[in-house]
């Protein structure tokens, strides 16, 4: 407890913008077979240090096989919310969930090259306390951390639907369960939120059977994962109304809501229309009588490739699929990154009219059947995949691994984890030539938080002014 | 006497300055709705609340007190109560979840619990038992009379104190939203819990002295 609030909590988008840069970056270290145990990379950020660029201190769990995936911070700027009265948290520890493993590790990064854990939450505990599995993404909210699970009860967490449950903020407890009435929802990914409009947005994925081996593709070209989001009464605990995009949009997984908190509308990105391997992005907003509603905004094509350049899996479609895995609205609500993991693209799209988004930049690296250097020349594999963007948004960096199982899929033959990073300047959306991490041998790379928040922590409960 | 009254409105200042008694929210509220009347309508809202709660308090005790054998009594064991409610929050830092659950727009309902979860009343109820005895002092009254004095009492107390506490958290909010912006809404922002909880423990003893000293 501080006796003011944190300097990294900010009022309003606007103010989290103008704040110091960030110095760190904290990227996932995933052994994607289970041989070393997972970690946390400490990455230095600051261009004007001597170890720029480079990996300054690694957390490797005691454990293996965790699967380390999304993680989210203890608190955020949400803490300044009028309602609640947290605002003497500190933005001090990751929750970093095992998604295999079921496992939840607290580090404390206080002092970034001095990380360590500070608590670890074991599966039984997770099970017994919320009958839920397979933790994925935290965001710090008004009664505490939420943390949404990819499973239910039972081995193959298929026993009872997933969802969302609550941690303490303080003491990490487990409370418990946070749904009052799920309605529809029977399969969980991603949610996000706008704390004083009281709303909540949560997404879908496939049950865990449909992705712990890998992508299952007689499911998925049958529809049979997630295509529909859910609006939520936030504080009621109750899904007021279920979206349906149409079962070919196959895996609707990030919700990126406008972060200016009047606003009442948002993103979704859904990885592949099954009529037509077309990646797809749909604008959700509230109309006048409070009904959500949603379009599609942004398409973007497959590339026709030879079969004998593709993976088993694609060979029958003879295209590259874009697969839109991952997406990052910045915090003046103007630019949403899109990761176009088959393509091997990073988008930018102008975003500052939601119902028609503008491609404005955009970069390659990687791709399928493509596999296009970085422009220092090394080897980037697999494609561009989890992406954040720095608070003031002239920075964004992303890396490469999907999910250990799917990479094998689509790319049978690459190995490695890479970070990146790009620069959005006057002269445009560019890859920086002299940002490039390539993890330690046989770990791959996933989710990046910067230190201070960055444009997919932070909920903000004020509008900027 | 004067000087009870002065501490009713003093209380209500520092109240008010308290953040957790509200004053981000008519802040909030009024740059969520984009127009300035959104926050004297808030402030409103907030005061309400506050003033149903410190009516929630003194008024069961303004009944008591017509029990005038044991005035002395109720007026040791009201300073223990509120003592003990600045240790409890003393020793358990931890806050009130409930108040999460609350909808952002139910103000008065919000400002009434947060009001209570935090001892707010109680924190009056030294002050507004000393006003009375001291009320009952300058004559021999009917026990109905003084009961109904006693009530009177209470909305005045609660009123000098919501009035003085909506003034100064009407002021942060008013120069927050109108000059400072949104930066000075965090660098204005004090732990007060501390404090808060020690002042608990200050008025409770004071409410025992002065039962006890016949002031």
């Amino acid at each position: 407890m501080n006796l003011r609030p944190d300097p990294t909590f900010h009022a309003s988008p606007k103010l989290a913008m103008q704040a110091p840069v960030e110095n760190y970056a904290f990227t996932v270290m995933l052994s994607p077979d289970g041989a070393q145990s997972d970690g946390i990379a400490v990455v230095d950020v600051n261009p004007s240090s001597k170890t720029y660029g480079q990996i300054v201190h690694q957390v490797i769990v005691p454990n293996k096989g965790d699967e380390f995936h999304h993680f989210g911070w203890n608190a955020c700027s949400s803490s300044l919310s009028p309602l609640t009265g947290h605002a003497f948290l500190e933005r001090r520890y990751l929750i970093v969930p095992g998604i295999r493993s079921s496992r939840i590790y607290v580090i404390d990064v206080k002092e970034p090259l001095k990380a360590k854990i500070h608590k670890t939450i074991e599966p039984e505990e997770l099970f017994a306390k919320t009958g839920y599995s397979r933790p994925h993404t935290i965001h710090c909210g008004p009664e505490g951390i939420y943390v949404s699970c990819l499973g239910g009860g039972g081995a193959d967490g298929t026993d009872g639907p997933p969802g969302i449950f609550i941690m303490d903020c303080e003491t990490f407890e487990i409370i418990g369960q946070y749904e009052m009435d799920r309605g529809k929802q029977d399969k969980h990914y991603d949610f996000w939120w706008n704390l004083p409009q009281d709303y909540m947005v949560s997404s879908e994925w496939g049950l865990p059977p449909q992705f712990e081996n890998g992508v299952v593709a007689e499911d998925l070209l049958s529809n049979k994962y997630g295509h529909s989001i859910h609006f939520w009464d936030l504080r009621a605990r109750k899904n007021i109304q279920t979206m349906d995009f149409g079962e070919n949009y196959q895996m609707a997984l990030e919700i990126r809501p406008a972060h200016d908190p009047t606003k009442s509308y948002g993103f979704c990105g859904v990885v592949v229309d099954t009529t037509n391997l077309q990646g797809a992005i749909f604008t959700w907003w509230r109309d006048d009588d409070g009904t959500w509603q949603s379009k599609k905004t942004i398409t973007i094509d497959p590339r026709p490739e030879k079969p004998e350049n593709l993976p088993p899996l694609l060979q029958g479609f003879e295209a590259v699929p874009p697969l839109v895995t991952d997406i990052d609205l910045s915090l003046d609500d103007k630019y949403l990154y899109v990761a176009c993991w088959g393509l091997g693209e990073m988008h930018q799209y102008d975003v500052s009219d939601p119902m028609n988004p503008v491609l404005a930049g955009k970069v390659e690296v990687g791709g399928i059947a493509r596999g296009a250097d970085h422009p220092n020349g090394k080897p980037f594999a697999y494609g561009p995949q989890m992406v954040e963007v720095s608070r003031d948004g002239k920075r964004v960096y992303w890396t490469n691994s999907l999910y250990s199982t799917w990479d094998d899929q689509f790319y049978p033959d690459d190995e490695g984890g890479q970070m990146i990073m790009a620069n959005n300047d006057e002269n445009g959306f560019h890859l920086d030539k002299d940002f490039y991490i390539d993890f330690p041998k046989g770990y791959r790379s996933h989710q990046i938080r910067l230190e201070g928040g960055d444009c997919s922590t932070d909920s903000f409960c004020y509008p900027s002014v | 006497m004067a000087a009870l009254w002065w501490a009713v409105i003093l209380s209500g200042l520092y109240h008010g300055l308290n953040p957790g008694m509200g004053w981000p929210l008519a802040v909030s509220a009024a740059l969520m709705e984009q127009k300035r009347s959104a926050l004297p309508r808030a402030l409103g809202l907030l005061a309400l609340g506050h003033f149903l709660a410190m009516l929630a308090i003194l008024l069961p005790f303004s009944m008591m007190l017509f029990l005038v054998a044991w005035e002395v009594q109720i007026r040791v064991a009201a300073g223990v109560l509120v003592i003990a409610m600045g240790v409890y929050l003393l020793i358990n830092r931890r806050h009130p979840k409930a108040l999460a659950r609350v909808h952002p727009a139910r103000l008065a309902f919000w400002s009434f619990l947060a009001a209570n979860a935090h001892g707010a009343g109680l924190m009056l109820v030294p002050l507004f038992l000393g006003i009375c005895a001291a009320d009952a002092d300058t004559g021999h009254q009917a026990a109905e009379a003084l009961m109904r004095g006693n009530i009177l009492t209470a909305f005045t107390v609660a009123l000098a104190h919501t009035a003085a506490m909506t003034l100064a958290g009407g002021l942060i909010a008013v120069i927050i939203y109108l000059w400072l912006g949104l930066k000075f809404l965090s660098k204005t922002w004090f732990n007060l819990d501390l404090v808060w909880a020690v002042t608990l423990i200050l008025v409770g003893a004071f409410g025992i002295w002065a039962a006890v000293n016949g002031h």
